[in-house]
């Protein structure tokens, strides 16, 4: 019963690494763009978190009203403002946002020094409900899994059956043709970041919850929704869910055999993966 | 086309070198005699620092011919700088060798560990490389944490009878360390220019402008790539070993510190100049300035290195050196092909 415990938590887990992946896939889906900054930015919507539910003296959940438009607004502006300046090329968009990563740390531990915050959600953080004796689900897990479902499925109805989601396609499919018709490709890599935004800031505040964090925790966030995206196979909206779920029991499974190896048993996964099937787990069907 | 044709194959010959390599040339002949006299003009911290500045001016040298020919930007290097350290220092502990003996071996094991490491990440394409190389070095500081017998989260450190053994003076020392520093900075430059002079190097000239022009001209690209990656990682491991031989400790965290070998080296390149074996060299000074300069403003100059730097990606993408020889032609090695017909 040991071992059904290590994977449930490890399939709880990996809903979380899912929001990181969705985020960056959909952001790569749309303009072929890898944000280096990702994991930075999911730090910087948990300082949100943490702060709004500080002032304001609400709960994390009802902060969410504030954090994901408020995130949303800030990728907007960061596309329309900075990154469309850089596309085109490989070598630009690769290292601005890796420059832009490097900012952002170092901004945050200007501002908040190298403590690590968490933030506090009483009864709530320790409720569990056991089904089986030896199982048990905690109830922020499971709400954090049920959200990750939901947004990803929200993103996938999103792309496949709304005049914005055409518009993404269209546009990932062919920028010069899709401007031709009429879009403006500026504007929607910014509704993109946006969306992308939106989405880290749910997962920031998940992570604001749940763990300690402190101005370098974005490049093992980055490296884990990576990770989630690459086992999960490229460009498949359900298959960062899956790669994250898939992730979180290697995670998982890894400290429960050694505490020293969880993200260590994550990165082997991860180079199982791409030695064995370098297209991911489950790919996107290519028409 | 036609004077191609009517001239015999050698009436043509290729000349790299022009008024302003040759001026180039000469200054860095001035530079380097300065330099290598150092030891008897400067003082010990001094010393050090410049010895920290050629190590840095080959790591950044190394990963421009990875990121700005090659195409394969990796921010994965510090795994090769850390191994390097820890070879020298496991090697000078348990051989009772020469601890410089080091040096080279740090460099050998490197290469071969570079091979699989390089072989796996070809299956990424791009950006996915980038982070790819990120997540097989985070594997190295989270390996040797938990190998007690190379000191684990710990480290180890050189005993004063390990350290005495590579030289009885203090002095002798540090002068010698020093001079294999510049050595490294000036042999990998040296090998770089005498690398893009060959045919790979027009290869990587070719990748650099244009990946598909280049493979469609039959060019195998991955092989280049495997062969200037492992080289890289050749050099990049010894210049490694002396790093910490100057530190005489090494860390997981502080041999595989991604700050340190990779986001300044990544700094320094791209305000120097990508893609150009003059650029490195620029962006370093630009950096020490820099650092010395900011450096009561803890980590202000990390974030004004980075603004900088995304400033110059987007203004002038070929960098201060890049920007300079474009507009004056300015070359100081000799790497640029022209053809000359001789009668």
């Amino acid at each position: 019963m040991d071992w059904l415990n290590t994977i449930v938590q490890g399939v709880l887990l990996g809903g979380l690494y899912a929001l990181f992946a969705a985020g960056l896939s959909l952001i790569f889906g749309v303009m072929r763009l890898v944000n280096i900054a990702h994991g930075d930015i999911i730090v910087v919507t948990a300082y949100m978190a943490f702060f709004t539910t500080r002032l304001l003296g609400i709960d994390p959940f009802t902060a969410l009203l504030i954090v994901v438009p408020l995130s949303a607004l800030v990728g907007y502006l960061l596309q329309r403002l900075l990154l469309n300046r850089t596309l085109g090329e490989d070598l630009p968009p690769l290292l601005v946002t890796f420059g832009l990563s490097v900012i952002i740390q170092n901004v945050l531990l200007l501002l908040f020094k190298a403590d690590s915050h968490k933030l506090q959600m009483g009864s709530l953080e320790v409720a569990s409900w056991m089904p089986v004796p030896g199982l048990y689900i905690g109830a922020l897990p499971l709400i954090q899994f049920c959200t990750a479902v939901v947004v990803v499925g929200g993103l996938q109805v999103l792309f496949y059956r709304t005049p914005l989601g055409r518009a993404f396609r269209a546009t990932s499919d062919d920028p010069e043709i899709a401007q031709l018709m009429g879009l403006d490709n500026r504007h929607l890599f910014g509704m993109a970041m946006a969306l992308a935004l939106a989405v880290a800031a749910i997962a920031g505040t998940f992570i604001a919850i749940r763990t300690n964090f402190d101005p370098f925790a974005g490049p093992n966030l980055l490296i884990f929704g990576f990770e989630a995206i690459i086992i999960g196979g490229l460009g498949s909206l359900w298959g960062t869910l899956a790669g994250g779920v898939l992730l979180g029991v290697a995670q998982s499974v890894g400290g429960e055999l050694n505490v020293a190896w969880p993200i260590l048993a994550g990165h082997v996964a991860f180079l199982m993966v791409l030695l064995v099937r370098r297209q991911g787990l489950f790919p996107k069907v290519m028409a | 086309m036609t004077v191609l044709e009517a001239s015999s194959p050698r009436a043509i010959s290729v000349r790299f070198s022009n008024r302003s390599s040759r001026i180039g040339m000469l200054v860095v002949a001035v530079a380097l005699l300065f330099c290598a006299t150092a030891p008897l003009w400067a003082d010990r911290s001094s010393l050090r620092l410049y010895g920290e500045i050629y190590t840095y001016v080959a790591l950044a040298s190394l990963w421009n011919l990875l990121a700005g020919y090659a195409g394969l930007v990796s921010v994965g290097q510090q795994a090769f700088v850390g191994l390097g350290g820890y070879v020298l220092f496991l090697l000078a502990l348990n051989s009772g060798l020469n601890p410089l003996i080091g040096i080279p071996i740090a460099g050998l094991v490197s290469g071969l560990i570079a091979i699989p490491i390089i072989f796996v990440l070809l299956r990424l394409r791009g950006a996915y490389f980038t982070i790819g190389s990120w997540v097989v070095a985070e594997i190295f500081p989270q390996v040797f944490q938990q190998i007690p017998a190379v000191g684990g989260a710990s480290g180890i450190s050189l005993p004063a009878a390990v350290v005495k053994s590579i030289a009885a003076s203090r002095d002798t020392r540090e002068w010698l360390i020093y001079w294999l520093a510049l050595a490294m900075a000036v042999l990998t430059i040296g090998a770089i220019v005498a690398l893009l002079r060959t045919r790979w190097g027009l290869a990587l000239a070719a990748i650099r402008d244009n990946e598909l022009a280049a493979r469609s001209n039959g060019m195998d690209v991955n092989r280049t790539r495997v062969v200037v990656f492992v080289a890289a990682a050749v050099a990049t491991g010894m210049v490694g070993s002396l790093i910490f031989l100057q530190k005489l400790t090494v860390t997981p965290v502080a041999a595989f510190s991604i700050n340190d070998w990779t986001v300044n080296i990544i700094f320094i390149t791209v305000i120097g100049g990508i893609g150009r074996v003059e650029g490195p060299v620029i962006g370093t000074a630009v950096f020490f300035l820099l650092r010395q300069f900011l450096a009561d403003f803890g980590s202000i100059y990390i974030i004004v290195l980075g603004v900088v730097a995304i400033a110059i990606m987007l203004k002038a993408p070929r960098g201060l050196w890049g920007f300079l020889a474009d507009r004056y032609g300015w070359q100081v090695f000799p790497l640029t092909r022209r053809v000359v017909f001789r009668n």
